[in-house]
């Protein structure tokens, strides 16, 4: 990957994921070009979870083929992915946590760029407290900052508002559109309509595993976050 | 990043956060006394039955400690879902086998050589002119039980009953290391000690089967 | 189907053509009497086995290199008819040992790695009873049959350079050394026929498997309606 570059686009061709007789996904297509926002909606057990964790190449897909996204054996820094648990450890510090993830990741300056980020999500004066003292909210700050240590230009988030307060989700949503705005792409599940939401330029319902609808092709914002059915 | 320094950098992680609650040396060490202990009770073994029977004992307990204390190396790594960042983080997931490898190495053996003067004292053995074997032995013997551990408790993590299954699965693998180590130990022990070059050998042979089979088949075992 | 029989047929066929050349055309052994005749029965179905859980082995191997059932399929119905044929000579060894050298058991290099060997496939199929989603299970206990296969000659050579208080007892000069010709006969029918035996339930065994995949395949595909 040249320095720089933004990462050609993410594509799903006729994906499927099985656990056991369960399908997750079933023949999902869709293409997500370089520096859109998109976001995912659907009820729980969608299929949302899935698609993003194949997106980061965490589990291969049953069948089907995802291209664009970095292969797994290929520099991972170019993903930064935010989950439903914090993928951050209670018994270290907040300090120590990036640190570590960012030695892992071979970033040049870790020592700066660990302050610069605790400062962006606001928690410099807690870089000493471990995770394990933290509420949900700085928990998930945390784990943002994590995602973003290696300034990737492909951002995965799962449903990143849950637990947050108005005031952290207007924090969020000020940083996603940040990042939106210097080109990354992002894919992000919402249970909803949010202040989140508004940021994006398309949306796609899943629906038992299924795209059912895609503002690309035609359904209004509306309809994709209300969608009933049929 | 490379690696070796990956490795590294997660073994040290993994050695202060056991620094930090010395949960595990701790109760794996009180572990290996009671089973020296309740086999005192059982057998009343004479002196001679003490030199005997000691190192085999002394092993049989470092087993049974050992297969207890592996599970929570992966367990951790559940209880957030790091795992899934440590695999977007690294490059080579071998990494992550080796550095717990690594912790799980020195854990045990640091458990084994706090362990050594207790059973000098309760067998009436001299052990400090010997020490340089024993650490060898210890540390190759260690070795092949956290690679063995190391892979049967990343397959058992994803199964029902793993408590239990693990012991179960880890304790005929390693039967090789018990009888050679036992045997290497004995040697040192013994009233007109040896080191049995060939014991060593057979130990490191191991340690180089067991590493390169993980090398292998490592990435399949972190796969979700 | 018929073919399935017919190899059914053949396979038991040729077990009871080599239980009777063990038992009336094998000459009588110099020193153990009648009760040696077991041994081609017993040795044969060892050798059957051990067969069985190189097949496994290389299935382990195909199934994590490929991912498709089959291989997962095989794998099992190799272990489970390796595990029978093991149980089988785990318990057929001390009936001939006893009169024959008063003792039952000993742990001599082979005995023990034979017991460490059953122990490790009851591991395998014990841990494919823990796991659930089919593809994790398959992924799993293909590693951990890998591992387990490495294991077994290791701990065969480490009782043999170690465990020298209880040597291997000799069977007739070892096996197929300076045997009778009629006896090495009669060994290598029993041997072939054991190994026919255990492919012909390994062959069903699989089908058993394979339809209980499909039967899961369909299940899903009603589901999914």
């Amino acid at each position: 990957m040249a320095a720089g570059a933004g990462h050609a686009g993410l594509h799903f061709d006729r994906v499927d994921k099985r656990y056991g007789s369960v399908y997750a996904l079933r023949n999902v297509t869709l293409s997500v070009a370089a520096g859109d926002c998109v976001v995912l909606a659907g009820r729980n057990g969608s299929g949302k979870t899935t698609l993003l964790r194949l997106a980061a190449r965490l589990t291969r897909p049953t069948d089907g083929t995802i291209s664009g996204a970095p292969e797994i054996s290929a520099p991972q820094p170019a993903i930064g992915f935010v989950a439903h648990a914090t993928m951050v450890y209670d018994e270290l510090t907040a300090g120590e946590n990036l640190r570590f993830f960012g030695k892992l990741l071979g970033l040049p300056r870790v020592n700066e760029r660990v302050a610069e980020l605790l400062k962006e999500v606001g928690l410099a004066e807690r870089k000493d407290s471990l995770v394990r003292t933290f509420s949900r909210g700085m928990r998930q700050r945390v784990a943002i900052a994590r995602a973003l240590l290696a300034e990737p230009r492909l951002l995965l988030f799962d449903e990143p508002a849950t637990g947050l307060d108005p005031e952290a989700t207007a924090w969020l949503a000020a940083q996603l559109r940040k990042l939106r705005d210097a080109g990354c792409t992002i894919l992000m599940s919402l249970h909803g309509e949010s202040e989140l939401a508004q940021l994006a330029g398309r949306a796609v319902r899943l629906d038992a595993g299924r795209v059912v609808a895609d503002t690309r092709t035609g359904a209004t914002f509306h309809s994709v976050y209300h969608f009933t059915g049929g | 990043m490379g690696l070796l320094s990956n490795a590294a950098t997660l073994l040290a992680k993994e050695a202060r956060t056991e620094f930090r609650s010395r949960e595990l040396v701790s109760t794996t060490l009180v572990f290996v006394l009671i089973v020296v202990v309740l086999f005192s009770f059982a057998f009343d073994p004479t002196t001679s039955e003490s030199r005997r029977f000691g190192p085999g004992l002394l092993w049989l307990a470092f087993l049974f400690a050992a297969s207890l204390m592996m599970q929570p190396s992966f367990l951790r790594e559940q209880a957030n879902d790091t795992l899934s960042a440590l695999r977007l983080s690294v490059r080579d997931p071998f990494a992550i086998l080796l550095a717990k490898i690594g912790a799980n190495t020195l854990f045990l053996l640091l458990t084994e050589l706090l362990m050594l003067p207790v059973f000098a004292v309760m067998f009436n053995v001299a052990v400090v002119p010997q020490l340089p074997g024993l650490v060898l032995t210890f540390a190759l013997g260690s070795l092949g039980i956290a690679t063995a551990g190391t892979a049967l408790a990343a397959i058992s993590a994803q199964a029902r009953m793993r408590e239990l299954l693990l012991p179960l699965m880890l304790l005929p693998l390693l039967t090789p290391v018990l009888i050679a180590a036992t045997a290497v130990t004995a040697g040192l022990l013994a009233r007109e000690p040896v080191l049995e070059w060939k014991g060593i050998g057979f130990l490191a042979a191991f340690d180089v089967v067991f590493l390169t089979a993980l090398w292998l088949f490592g990435e399949y075992l972190l796969e979700e | 189907m018929v073919r399935r029989i017919l190899f059914g047929a053949v396979a038991v066929a040729l077990v009871v053509l080599g239980a009777y050349a063990a038992f009336f055309v094998a000459p009588e052994e110099r020193t153990m009497g009648d009760i040696q005749r077991i041994f081609y029965f017993h040795a044969a179905t060892a050798w059957a086995g051990e067969t069985a859980f190189f097949v496994c082995f290389l299935a382990n191997l195909l199934y994590v290199w490929r991912r498709a059932a089959k291989y997962d399929w095989l794998g099992v119905a190799c272990a489970e008819v390796g595990l029978a044929c093991i149980t089988v000579v785990l318990i057929t060894g001390p009936i001939w040992a006893k009169p024959v050298w008063g003792i039952w058991w000993t742990w001599d290099a082979r005995l023990t790695s034979t017991f460490v060997l059953w122990i490790l496939y009851i591991c395998y199929l014990l841990l494919r009873s823990l796991i659930e989603e089919p593809e994790r299970r398959a992924l799993l206990s293909a590693l951990f049959g890998i591992f387990a296969f490495i294991d077994v000659p290791i701990v065969f050579g480490a009782i043999r350079w170690w465990r020298t208080q209880h040597p291997a007892p000799v069977i007739m000069g070892g096996e197929g050394s300076g045997l009778d010709p009629v006896m090495r006969k009669v060994f290598f029918l029993n041997v072939l026929a054991m190994h026919l035996l255990a492919a012909f339930l390994i062959v069903e065994r699989y089908l058993l498997e394979r339809a209980k995949g499909a039967i899961q395949d369909l299940q899903r595909e009603a589901e999914a309606q």
